[in-house]
Order: structure tokens, then C-alpha cells, then sequence
């Protein structure tokens, strides 16, 4: 399959006051054209950073090393009116609040044409009617009503569904979610995830799902990454990470989440609290909270190497991983 | 208290623990704040300016050899004479001007700090009810603060002076009872959305009154916005003040303040330029570094940057 | 470690609603009426001691509010808010303050509900301020230490600001503060919904493992499903400010007698990739209507597939139908067979 994205060794850094901060450390991944790849972390892993940094909106002390190429073109130290040439036509980002993302004072035809008079060319008429076209498609009833109005006379749901008409207008390579589903009802978030399936499949567009629920990615994603501290401890196909998890963290994660369908008398969490940016531990990152973790896991951090089967892990552990161990 | 004899044993322990407890005070947003403002170059420069001007202000009279009110008769009208012991000239009367500036600068630190505080205190507490208890409360209130807006502000201060006239202290305790209008239109503001927070819920839900919600929980909560502000009306008062007395209106001789040394000081500033400079200097820069004070405060308070 | 008063063998009606009915008036602009928005009406159900109750719903279907007008943190319109038997919404301030001894919440938002000027010690320790005058300073310091080692929080952590702990620490000060005063029901809105999945799954442990310690009642207010049917005895399930169903935890799992019951279920992410794709969600067309307006009869008829052209004369009445459950919904019979195949048990 034709790669359309290509993160080699990125890294994200934000300078504070008397120190720095690596949010974001040797990333590596692949994405592949009509691919959903779900980046699944908790607060602090450096998921959404990651993505900011490719798409150039990292905050103003924020900084961005290594590469991203799409096709030839590296997105990571590009000039900003460089990327706007690219940003919003091939690679396009939603966010968890659409309401941020959209202009409270304008009709949403009038942005929506925007997007296609600037990057496309079309003359407002046209632009007009693709908006609206594009706004049935991601599944909005009464298109033409919906097209005039303000962003705030929209539900929740609707502003999400116009962010991804937004978004898909320039019809990009790449759309990057971040956290799209989270601010919404279960029921509207089935019809959005229903939403990014036909997307992928309908325009071939590559979708990269920045998420913390794993429901949400075994329904949608076809890799996953899990990171954890700043940086990616598990790569793999949803379906061997789900089932077969090598990275106690994986595990862990699985195991907190409660399952609708499973009732079980106690979760079986992870312990202890995710870390401190500033303050990472010696070693392993995950090692105090790791059930798994011997003395080597102190002393040195293990480095993200094939584990087979096109999956990645960084773990040293190399032992069975049963349920009601990870405590 | 029933049946908790068995609980005491316990509790007791607990009690035991506490007196060895070394438990680190944590960091309070106060001292947060402190940490960020000091951080700001220009904000603490304006503090040692302005703690030099305080200084200069209510010990620098006891310094010099001559009072503010004391006439020397072999210098009037006069430049800077060291030998004298005139360092910034005399005025037309004979006075010692480094004096007089000085007691003007005391009587206006006075009279804004007193007036601020009066203001703070009527505004918060005013507004943080008005806020908490809304409604018809809120809406007569407020209404009140309109109408007090609308009436014409000289004319209180000239009903004060009638009062006051004797006493600029108390004259200034008038005018703080003015100016917290602004203050509770701020608070009340504040309080609304305060008073939305789950934290207020939370002390209702544990059974506090409302005094106790609006002391506890909302006053101190207040203090960004509060203490902004009043960094703003100390200059705004120190203002008033001059203008009052330039007016004729304000402190009465032999007293001075800032305000009275410069309306006498303006006429005469080319031929006797030194009667304007010295007052003028001190008052300029008071208010720069106040400013400046107030702008470092509320970077230091934003709660964005948190 | 003792216990609180209450745990005997035969659970008694500790809390009965009945009729509650809250309504918001909103301004509807200058030169508009104002309008009525109708949070909660006809609401009735009885909790019993020792139980959880699950109340479950989209956002806007007053859960919350539901959870508040409990507690008397908002006064309801109508009807009664019965704690053995005593009518809270009667009740006269000072002598509601006392109850509030009894009836606690946690909060959503973790750091939004600790006063981030006061310090965690002082926190816990406020309720006990105004609820148990009578303890000194000390008293009440040995009382927050004990409740903070229950909740899992270190000692030394007592003289700390909220804006020093991340959020699954600063759930644990609320949950202190709630238990501080040996509370006999707790509601919790939302408790987990704010924190990271590991975190989450370490509170709902705290919450079961503090419920059997101390004999607590809770109240669980959630929009995930997957969190209440976890922690859920019983659940109520919410639509537009009514009670749709009622019934067993396992019995509105397996079994769902309400047609939005079961969307809802069937729009549950599964984290499990197979089952997930094999999945038909039975997705619900639209969105929740405005409660400004709602719907003619039953207010779920917008959205329902069964929905017949009587569903829009007629409102359904909560009835009792087999195993004492309670539903609201016209055509239950016709409920296609069990949620097996949909959620993969």
C-alpha cells in the first residue's frame, strides 16, 4: 500500500521557564493511504503534541526535531506560509471542541466556502453547492438549512459533522482527529464513528483517531500506537494488540477499561499515577507502575524494537502477561 | 456525642499521628503568584522605586533641618542651597521645598491608601452579596450602584468638603465611599461565576451558610481581580486628590500634598522651576511604577497560566 | 474499622421520590416570553439502603439536575424528596443542614470542585466545620487524616494546595470531603468521567471498596454505560426528564424492554476489535429534541423505530411489567429478541 505519511524520529520540546520539556520523544510510524491509525494515550503522553507539531500549530515555545514527510515534502521546520500551501488541502485536523475550530460570527457557508475559494479556486456559486453537498454527505438532514446557520444554532454533534465537511472539502490525503468523539453522546458518537468508516473507505482519505478509549478504537482503527510518557511503547494491528498484548501498559489499559458486556466484581487498574513530563523515571517509564518490571527495567529504558509480525513493543519483559497479574 | 467511645480509640491515634506528622506546607497560589511577579524585572523595579518613595516620604522629614511649615526668612524664593540646608529650594513663603514634597507625598500616600482600602472593602463586600444572592437582591442592588453612577461625582465631594473640610483623612474616607462603585460592579461579576463553580456547591452540599460560602469560599477567590484593580485606583485616588487640590478643595495649608505643591508650582515653573520639578518628578513616578505594579500583578494572578 | 450506623440485613426505603417535577425559565430574548423548560417530571422511584442506583442518559436528559433536586441543592417544583420517610423539600433550612450530615455528592470536575485557595486539610475538614461545630481543631484534623488514609491519600499531603495533585488525587480529596461526615448516601455525578482511563478504573475500585467499608447508598450519575452497569445494583434510564426504564442491572443489560434503552446500549463502543465489527449498531436516527418542546406523547417517538402514529397522542406510562421492572414505552412486546447477538456476551 502507498505510504502517505512517514514520521521519522520526531520529537516535540517546550521550553519553560528554567527548564525544557520533551513531550514528545523519537516517534516513529507509517501511514498508509485509506489506513486508520488510532494513537491512543492518556493525558500526558504527548499523543495530541505529536500531531500539532506535524501540523504546525505546536505552541509558540514549543519546538519540533526530526521529520515528516508526506511524499517528499518534510511538514516538521517548514516556514508557516509554506505550510499553508499543504495544511487544510492534503492534511487536515479536527478537534474535540468544534466550537474553538469554527468562527461564531460567520454562517457556516460562508466558512465552508471559504475553504474552497482559497484552496480550490471555485467561484462562490460552485463553492456554495459543493458545501452543501458535502454537508449531506457526512450525514447532516436538511443540509441547505444547516448551511446557513451560525455555528451556535448547531448541536454538538452537527458542529462535529461540519468540522469533518470542513475538513474533507480540499478532499486531503490525511485527516488527523484529535479526540473527535469525546464531547459527545454515545449515540451521536456511534453515528460519527459510523461516519469515519464510510469516510475512509469513500474517499480513501487516511485517518489517524487520537484517542484515550479503546471502544472507540476497536470499532474504527486498523493499527494502533499506544504512548505512554513521550513516547510509543506498543505498535501494531488493533486486533494483536487487543488480544495479545506484549506491553504491560496495553494490558493495563485493556484491563481498566470496563466492558459493557462483562461485569466484573473490581477492574484490575493500573497502579500509581501517570508521570511527570518533567520528572520521568529512571529506566523504563512505566516501571513503577509495571507488575511486571525487574531490576533492568530500572536501569535501562527499553528501546521500541520488532517484536514480529509487523508489531513493535518496548518492553524487556519477554514473559506471559495473564489477567489479574497486571496489579 | 453518642457511641463514639469505640471511634475515640481510633480517632485518638489519628490525633497521636498529627503531632508527629511532618507534612510540607504546599505551594498557595499567593505565593505562586509572588514567584511569577517577582520574576518580572519591571514590576519589582517599580516596588523598590516606590518602597524608596515610601521611605523617602514618612522618615526623610526627620533627616532634614527644616519643617514643613517652618519660614525662613533669609531664603525665600530661593534655588537649591546646600549650605542652607535647602536641597530643593524654598517656595515664595520661605518653606523648605525637599520638606514640603516630602510631607505632600505622605499626605497623598495617605489619603489614596486610605481611600483604596475603603473603597476595596465596601466594593467586595457589596458586590460578592449582590453576585451571590442574585436576583431581586442583586437587581436592587445594582440599580442602586446605576443611580449612585449617574449623580453628578463633584457634587459629593463638595458635600464632603463641607463635612470634612478640616480633616483630609476623613475627607478621603468620603471619597473611598465613592469610589467603590467600579469595585462592586467587578466583584459582583466575578462572584457570578465564582458562585457557579462546583466548589460552592460542594460547601452547600456540606452544609454551609451563606455568610460562610461568600467569606470562605468566594472572597478569597476574589483577589486577582480585586487587587488589580486596586493598584489602579491608588494612582486614580493620588489623581482626584491633586486635582481636588487643585481645585482648592483638598488639603488645607499649611499642609501639602502632591497635587497642591504642583498647582502652586505651574505658574511660577519659569521662574521658579524647582517648585514644579521636585513635585512633579515624585508624582510621575509614583504613578509609572504603580502601573507597573498593577500590570506585573496580573500577569503574576492570571489564572491562565497556571 | 467501624462502621457507620447503618448496615442491617434487611435493606429499608431509605430515599422515595415521588411526583418531582423541576422546570428552568430561560429568557427567550428581548422581546420574547420567557420560556419553560421542563427538567424532570413525574419522577418516582424508591432507593433502598446498601444499594447502587445507576441513572443513566444523554446530556440534557437532567440527570444531574435530578441528582440536585435530592440533595435540596436545587429546589424542585413539585413533589417530594422522602428520607425515611420525612419530606426534605418541607424540611426548614437549619434542620436541612443537619440532614446534610446524611447526604453527600461528588463532583465531575475534580479540581473545579476544591477550593484552589484553601488547603487539602481544610477541604475535607470544611463540612465538619458548620455540620459538627462541636469538634475542635484537633478533633477535626484527626477525623480528616483517618478519612484521607481511607480514600488512599498520604498524610503528608494534608497541608498541600488542589493545584498541586493531578486529577484522580484531587477525586479522591472530594471524595474525602463527602465522606467526612459519615454520610449514608452519596451521589456521584459524573465522578469519573473528567479522569484517564487507568485512574478511572482505580476510583470506581475506591468507590466499591469505601461502599461495603462504610455501608454507603450511592447514587451513580453517568453517561457511560459501560462505567454504570460496573458499579449499578438497579438503573434508571433518563430521556428528556423522564424515567424510561427501571429495572435490575442485569436485566436492562440483557435484556432492555425500552427501544432507546436499547440504542443506547447498542451505540456502547466494545473495546473488543471482532466484536466490534460484527456489530449491527442499531444506530438512533437524529439527535435528543429540545426540552423546551418536546414532542407530542412519547418524547422518545422522533428517534424510535417502532414508533406508530398513536405513540404521538398518547404518553406511555411507567409500568410495571414482569420482575417488578418498570418501563415507559407503548409497543416493549414488540422488542425484537434479547441484546446477545448486538453486545457479543
Amino acid at each position: 500500500m502507498k505510504q502517505v505519511l512517514s514520521v521519522e524520529d520526531m520529537s516535540v520540546t517546550f521550553a519553560l521557564h528554567e527548564s525544557e520539556v520533551h513531550a514528545v520523544r523519537e516517534m516513529n510510524f507509517t501511514l498508509a493511504e485509506g489506513e486508520t491509525l488510532a494513537v491512543v494515550g492518556e493525558s500526558g503522553s504527548g499523543k495530541s503534541q505529536a500531531f500539532l507539531a506535524i501540523m504546525g500549530l505546536l505552541a509558540k515555545n514549543g519546538t519540533a526535531g526530526g521529520r515528516a514527510m508526506m511524499g517528499d515534502i518534510n511538514l516538521i521546520g517548514m516556514a508557516p506560509s509554506q505550510l499553508d500551501l499543504y495544511r487544510g488541502k492534503d492534511i487536515a485536523m479536527i478537534f474535540q471542541d468544534p466550537m474553538t475550530s469554527l468562527n461564531p460570527t460567520l454562517k457556516v457557508k460562508t466558512q465552508l466556502g471559504e475553504v474552497l475559494v482559497k484552496h480550490r479556486g471555485f467561484d462562490k456559486q460552485a463553492a456554495l453547492k459543493t458545501a452543501i453537498e458535502m454537508l449531506e454527505r457526512v450525514g447532516i438532514p436538511e443540509p441547505v438549512k444547516r448551511a446557513n446557520a451560525y455555528p451556535h444554532e448547531l448541536s454538538g454533534g452537527m458542529r462535529q459533522r461540519v468540522m469533518i465537511a470542513m475538513a474533507l472539502l480540499c478532499q486531503p490525503k490525511i485527516l488527523i482527529a484529535d479526540e473527535p468523539t469525546t464531547a459527545l453522546d454515545v449515540t451521536v458518537q456511534a453515528q460519527m464513528l459510523d461516519l469515519f468508516k464510510t469516510l475512509t473507505q469513500d474517499f480513501g482519505t487516511s485517518l489517524v483517531l487520537i484517542t484515550h478509549d479503546l471502544g472507540v478504537v476497536a470499532g474504527v482503527a486498523d493499527r494502533m500506537m499506544v504512548m505512554y510518557g513521550g513516547r510509543a511503547v506498543e505498535k501494531g494491528r488493533v486486533d494483536d494488540l487487543f488480544y495479545d498484548p506484549r506491553h504491560p501498559y496495553t494490558l493495563g489499559l485493556l484491563h481498566s477499561t470496563p466492558h459493557i458486556a462483562k461485569r466484573a466484581a473490581r477492574l484490575d487498574p493500573i497502579q500509581g499515577l501517570p508521570p511527570s513530563l518533567e520528572h520521568l523515571p529512571k529506566g523504563c517509564s512505566f516501571n513503577p507502575r509495571c507488575a511486571f518490571a525487574f531490576d533492568r527495567c530500572l536501569e535501562q529504558r527499553p528501546p521500541l524494537t520488532d517484536a514480529g509480525d509487523g508489531r513493535q513493543k518496548a518492553c524487556f519483559y519477554e514473559g506471559p502477561m495473564a489477567y489479574g497479574q497486571v496489579a | 456525642m453518642a457511641g463514639v467511645t469505640g471511634k475515640d480509640a481510633v480517632l485518638t491515634a489519628y490525633a497521636q499521628k498529627l503531632e508527629t506528622l511532618d507534612a510540607p506546607k504546599g505551594r498557595s497560589l499567593t505565593q505562586d503568584a509572588m514567584r511569577r511577579l517577582v520574576r518580572n524585572k519591571a514590576a519589582v523595579l517599580s516596588l523598590f522605586v516606590v518602597g524608596f518613595i515610601v521611605v523617602f516620604a514618612f522618615v526623610g522629614p526627620y533627616l532634614l533641618p527644616w519643617a514643613y511649615d517652618k519660614i525662613d526668612w533669609s531664603a525665600i524664593r530661593k534655588p537649591p542651597n546646600f549650605e542652607a540646608g535647602h536641597y530643593a529650594g524654598t517656595d515664595q513663603n520661605g518653606r523648605d521645598m525637599l520638606a514640603r514634597i516630602m510631607q505632600g507625598t505622605q499626605m497623598s500616600l495617605i489619603v489614596a491608601l486610605v481611600a483604596t482600602m475603603v473603597s476595596v472593602f465596601i466594593g467586595v463586600i457589596y458586590g460578592a452579596v449582590a453576585g451571590y444572592f442574585g436576583g431581586k437582591v442583586d437587581a436592587v442592588m445594582m440599580r442602586f450602584v446605576d443611580i449612585m453612577y449617574a449623580l453628578p461625582y463633584i457634587l459629593f465631594v463638595i458635600i464632603l468638603v463641607v463635612i470634612f473640610g478640616r480633616n483630609p483623612v476623613l475627607l478621603f474616607v468620603g471619597i473611598g465611599c465613592l469610589e467603590w462603585l467600579t469595585m462592586a460592579r467587578i466583584v459582583r461579576g466575578q462572584t457570578l461565576s465564582i458562585k457557579e463553580r462546583e466548589f460552592v456547591e460542594a460547601a452547600k452540599a456540606g452544609g454551609a451558610k451563606p455568610w460562610t460560602i461568600i467569606i470562605r469560599h468566594i472572597v478569597p477567590n476574589l483577589t486577582g481581580p480585586v487587587v488589580i484593580y486596586a493598584t489602579l485606583t491608588i494612582p486614580e485616588i493620588i489623581l482626584t486628590e491633586s486635582f481636588l487640590s487643585y481645585l482648592g478643595l483638598g488639603v488645607q495649608e499649611p499642609q501639602t500634598s502632591l497635587g497642591t505643591l504642583i498647582s502652586f508650582g505651574s505658574p511660577v515653573a519659569e521662574t521658579l522651576p524647582w517648585m514644579l520639578i521636585g513635585p512633579a518628578v515624585v508624582l510621575v513616578s509614583l504613578l509609572l511604577c504603580l502601573t507597573y505594579i498593577g500590570d506585573g500583578l496580573r500577569d503574576a494572578l492570571d489564572p491562565k497560566d497556571r | 474499622m467501624e462502621q457507620g450506623a447503618i448496615k442491617p440485613a434487611q435493606p429499608v426505603d431509605l430515599l422515595e421520590i415521588k411526583d418531582l417535577k423541576k422546570t428552568f425559565s430561560i429568557s427567550g430574548g428581548l422581546f420574547s416570553r420567557r420560556l419553560t423548560l421542563t427538567a424532570l417530571e413525574d419522577i418516582n422511584f424508591t432507593i433502598r439502603s446498601g444499594e447502587t442506583l445507576g441513572i443513566v442518559g444523554e446530556s440534557g436528559c437532567g440527570k444531574s439536575t435530578l441528582g440536585r433536586c435530592i440533595l435540596q441543592l436545587l429546589p424542585p417544583d413539585e413533589g417530594q424528596v422522602l428520607w425515611l420517610g420525612q419530606d426534605l423539600t418541607r424540611l426548614p433550612a437549619e434542620e436541612m443542614r443537619q440532614r446534610r450530615q446524611d447526604l453527600q455528592i461528588i463532583f465531575q470536575d475534580p479540581l473545579a470542585s476544591l477550593n484552589p485557595r484553601m488547603t487539602v486539610g481544610d477541604i475535607i475538614a470544611d463540612p465538619l466545620r458548620t455540620l459538627r461545630p462541636e469538634l475542635n481543631k484537633d478533633e477535626r484534623r484527626a477525623r480528616v487524616l483517618k478519612t484521607m488514609e481511607a480514600v488512599g491519600l498520604l498524610p503528608e499531603m494534608i497541608n498541600r494546595y488542589p493545584h498541586e495533585f493531578s486529577g484522580g488525587q484531587a477525586q479522591r480529596i472530594g471524595i474525602a470531603r463527602a465522606l467526612i461526615t459519615e454520610p449514608k448516601l452519596i451521589v456521584c455525578d459524573e465522578p469519573v468521567s473528567a479522569l484517564d482511563v487507568s485512574i478511572q478504573a482505580q476510583i470506581l475500585n475506591l468507590l466499591a471498596e469505601l461502599k461495603d467499608e462504610f455501608g454507603l447508598t450511592l447514587i451513580f450519575i453517568s453517561h457511560n454505560l459501560s462505567v454504570v452497569r460496573h458499579v449499578s445494583d438497579r438503573i434508571l434510564v433518563l430521556y428528556l426528564g423522564r424515567i424510561v426504564e427501571l429495572a435490575t442491572g442485569d436485566e436492562i443489560y440483557e435484556d432492555p424492554k425500552h427501544p432507546y434503552t436499547r440504542a443506547l446500549l447498542t451505540a456502547v463502543p466494545i473495546p473488543d476489535p471482532k466484536l466490534a465489527r460484527l456489530r449491527n449498531i442499531d444506530a438512533l436516527k437524529g439527535e435528543i429534541p429540545s426540552p423546551i418542546n418536546p414532542p407530542s406523547g412519547c418524547t422518545f417517538r422522533t428517534r424510535c423505530r417502532l414508533a406508530q402514529s398513536y405513540c404521538a397522542e398518547k404518553r406511555p406510562p411507567l409500568e410495571t411489567i414482569e420482575g417488578g421492572r418498570l418501563v415507559a414505552c407503548h409497543r416493549w412486546r414488540e422488542l425484537d429478541a434479547p441484546l446477545e447477538a448486538v453486545l457479543g456476551v
